[in-house]
C-alpha cells in the first residue's frame, strides 16, 4: 500500500503515504469494532486507502506537487479517479512494490538500512518488529529507517523500472537485500523462535515478484529463488518435538516440504542459463545436495567440498569456510576437519557460536570429550538466543561429566 | 499555437455504474492522447449537471438546470491547437459524440489593450 501510494504522491511525499496507510488501518479499526471484520479485509483496507488517496489529492493538489509523472492526470477530475483506480489495480501493485524495492535499495544507503528499508516499507513491519528482526534496539531501528527515508525521499523520483540499464545494474544490489532479508529469517537467532519463518516467506515473496518482470527474471534470481525454497524446505525440520534447534545431520528428514524441494530444484533448473556463476548459484547446488540426501550419510559430501571451493574463490568469508571445513570433516574424517577449521581465520568469528560449536563436534567425534565439552562451553557462552543455548548446553552434556572438574573438586582443590 | 476552449455539451445522463466506468476510461483515453501529442493546456474539469444561476441587477437566484438537457455544459478543457481547423479535427474524436452530445469549440479571445 505505501509502494502504491508512494508512486501516486511521489517520493517526496513518502511520509504522506506511510500517514494515509496509518489511516486507512486505523478507520479499519473504528469500523471494525462496531460492524465486524468484512469478509475480505484487505480488500477493505485497499479500498479505504484508495479514496483517502483521492481526498488528500483533490485537498492538495494546489498546496504540493505530487508524482510529476503523472502531473495532470490527477490535476483534473476528467482523469484523477480512473487513474487511481489503474494505480489500484493489482497490476499497478506489483509493478510499484518492485520500483519500491529497487527504489529501497538505493546505493548510498548501506546494506543493513536497505533491508531495513524493505521490511518496513513492502512488507508492513512496525519499527519493533524491524528492531527485534536485526536483534536490535527500537531507537537504533527508527534512526537507521528515518535516515534511509530521508536518502529515499531525497531521491528524485521513484526508481523506473522500465529502464532496461538502470533495472541491471541495480538488481544485484535488490538481490543482496533479498538474500540478507531471507538469511535474517532463517539463521535469525533473534527472538524466542530461532526461525523466522514470516522474513523467510516475505524474501520468497518479494524474489517471485522479481521474477514475474521480464527484467527480473534472470538467471542470478531463479539461482536465488531456488536457494531460497531449497533452504525453506528444511524449515520445518530445523525444529525438533521439543522445540528444540536440530542441527541438520539429526533432523527428520520426512518433515521436510518435498513440494518446496521440487521447487527448488525447478528454479536452480531455471537458473542453469546464461554464462554468470554466482554465489546464489552455487549455494543453491549445495542446498539442492543435502535436500538429496534421504539420511544425512547419503549426502554426497565430495560434490559440496567442490562447491565450497567454488564459493570461496567466488564470495570467501570465514563462514563459508568453516563450512568447508564441516564438509571435508564429513568426508576425510574429524581429523582434517579440525586442520581445515584451525585454518580459518576465526577472528572474524569471534562472536559466532557456531566455530567453537565445530571444533568442539569434531573432538567429540575423536573422542576428546575434555577438549569437546570445552570448546561447547566457549560456543554456550556466545549463544544469541535461549534456542541456541539450549542446544549448545545439550552438546555440553553430551560431553559426559567433567571428570577433572568433578576430581578437583572432590579433593577440596 | 492558439488556444482553444472545448466545451462538452448533452450527452447522457444517469448512467449505469459499469457504463459510466467505460465512457470515464474512454475519456482518459482521449485526453492521454491528445496531451502526448501536446495539445492540452489544462484539462480542465467536468461540471456537475446542477447548480443555481445568479442573474441580473436583482441577482436573483434560481435552481439549476438552466438549458434543455442537450446544451447543458457538462465539462471544458483548455486546448492548444495550429488553428480553429486543427482544434475542431481534434475535437472529433471526443468520446460525448458518441452519446449524441457536441462539442463547442471555441478560440480564446486575445483582449488588446
Amino acid at each position: 500500500m505505501v509502494s502504491t501510494l508512494t508512486r501516486i504522491f511521489g517520493v517526496h511525499n513518502l511520509t504522506l503515504a506511510e500517514d494515509v496507510v496509518q489511516d486507512a488501518f486505523c478507520r479499519a479499526l473504528e469500523v471494525w469494532k462496531f460492524s465486524g471484520v468484512p469478509e475480505n479485509p484487505s480488500a477493505w483496507l485497499m479500498a479505504t486507502a484508495k479514496n483517502r488517496a483521492l481526498d488528500v489529492l483533490r485537498r492538495e493538489r494546489t498546496a504540493r506537487t505530487f508524482a510529476p509523472e503523472l502531473g495532470r492526470l490527477i490535476d483534473s477530475e476528467w482523469t484523477l479517479a480512473p487513474t487511481v483506480v489503474e494505480l489500484f489495480g493489482p497490476h499497478a501493485i506489483k509493478d510499484d512494490q518492485l520500483r519500491m524495492m529497487f527504489s529501497c535499495c538505493h546505493p548510498r544507503l548501506p546494506e543493513e538500512a536497505q533491508v531495513a528499508l524493505v521490511l518496513h516499507l513492502l512488507c508492513g513491519f512496525t519499527v519493533n518488529e524491524v528492531a527485534s528482526a536485526f536483534m536490535s534496539g527500537h531507537a537504533a531501528i527508527e534512526k537507521r529507517l528515518s535516515r534511509a527515508k530521508k536518502v529515499l525521499a531525497g531521491s528524485r523520483k521513484l526508481f523506473d523500472v522500465a529502464h532496461a540499464n538502470d533495472f541491471s545494474a541495480r538488481l544485484p544490489a535488490v538481490l543482496r537485500a533479498l538474500y540478507l532479508l531471507f538469511n535474517e529469517g532463517y539463521h535469525g537467532a533473534s527472538t524466542e523462535s530461532a526461525v523466522r519463518a514470516d522474513l523467510c516467506r516475505e524474501a520468497m515473496r518479494l524474489a517471485a515478484l522479481l521474477l514475474e518482470h521480464p527484467l527480473g527474471a534472470r538467471p542470478t534470481t531463479y539461482a536465488l529463488a531456488a536457494l531460497m525454497c531449497l533452504h525453506a524446505a528444511r524449515l520445518p525440520g530445523r525444529i525438533d518435538a521439543a522445540g528444540d534447534l536440530s542441527s541438520l545431520f539429526d533432523q527428520d528428514r520426512s518433515l521436510w516440504d518435498h513440494n518446496l524441494v521440487i521447487e527448488g530444484q525447478r528454479l536452480l533448473d531455471q537458473s542453469a542459463s546464461g554464462d554468470e556463476l554466482t554465489e546464489y548459484h552455487v549455494e543453491a547446488a549445495i542446498a539442492s545436495f543435502h535436500s538429496l540426501a534421504q539420511r544425512a550419510e547419503e549426502t554426497n559430501w565430495a560434490q559440496i567440498v567442490l562447491l565450497y571451493d567454488q564459493l570461496m574463490i567466488i564470495r570467501p568469508s570465514p563462514v563459508v569456510a568453516l563450512n568447508r571445513a564441516i564438509a571435508v570433516a564429513q568426508l576425510e574424517g574429524p581429523e582434517r576437519g579440525l586442520e581445515e577449521l584451525n585454518a580459518v581465520d576465526s577472528s572474524r568469528l569471534a562472536t559466532y557460536p557456531f566455530y567453537s560449536a565445530a571444533l568442539g563436534e569434531l573432538e567429540l567425534r575423536l573422542g576428546r570429550k575434555d577438549g569437546a565439552r570445552e570448546h561447547f562451553r566457549a560456543a554456550l557462552a556466545l549463544a544469541r538466543s535461549p534456542m541456541e543455548r539450549r542446544f549448545l548446553a545439550q552438546r555440553v552434556d553430551d560431553c559426559g561429566p567433567d571428570e577433572t572438574r568433578q576430581a578437583r573438586s572432590l579433593s577440596g582443590l | 499555437m492558439s488556444e482553444y476552449i472545448f466545451l462538452y455539451r448533452g450527452g447522457e445522463a444517469g448512467r449505469s455504474p459499469e457504463r459510466m466506468q467505460q465512457t470515464m476510461q474512454k475519456w482518459v483515453a482521449w485526453l492521454k492522447g491528445l496531451a502526448e501529442k501536446g495539445h492540452v493546456k489544462d484539462q480542465g474539469q467536468p461540471l456537475e449537471r446542477t447548480g443555481k444561476l445568479v442573474k441580473g441587477k436583482q441577482k436573483t437566484v434560481t435552481d439549476g438546470p438552466f438549458a434543455e438537457a442537450k446544451d447543458i455544459v457538462g465539462g471544458y478543457t483548455l486546448i492548444e491547437a495550429r488553428d480553429l481547423e486543427q482544434a475542431v479535427e481534434l475535437s472529433k474524436g471526443c468520446p460525448i459524440l458518441e452519446v449524441e452530445g457536441a462539442v463547442e469549440v471555441r478560440p480564446v479571445m486575445k483582449m488588446s489593450i
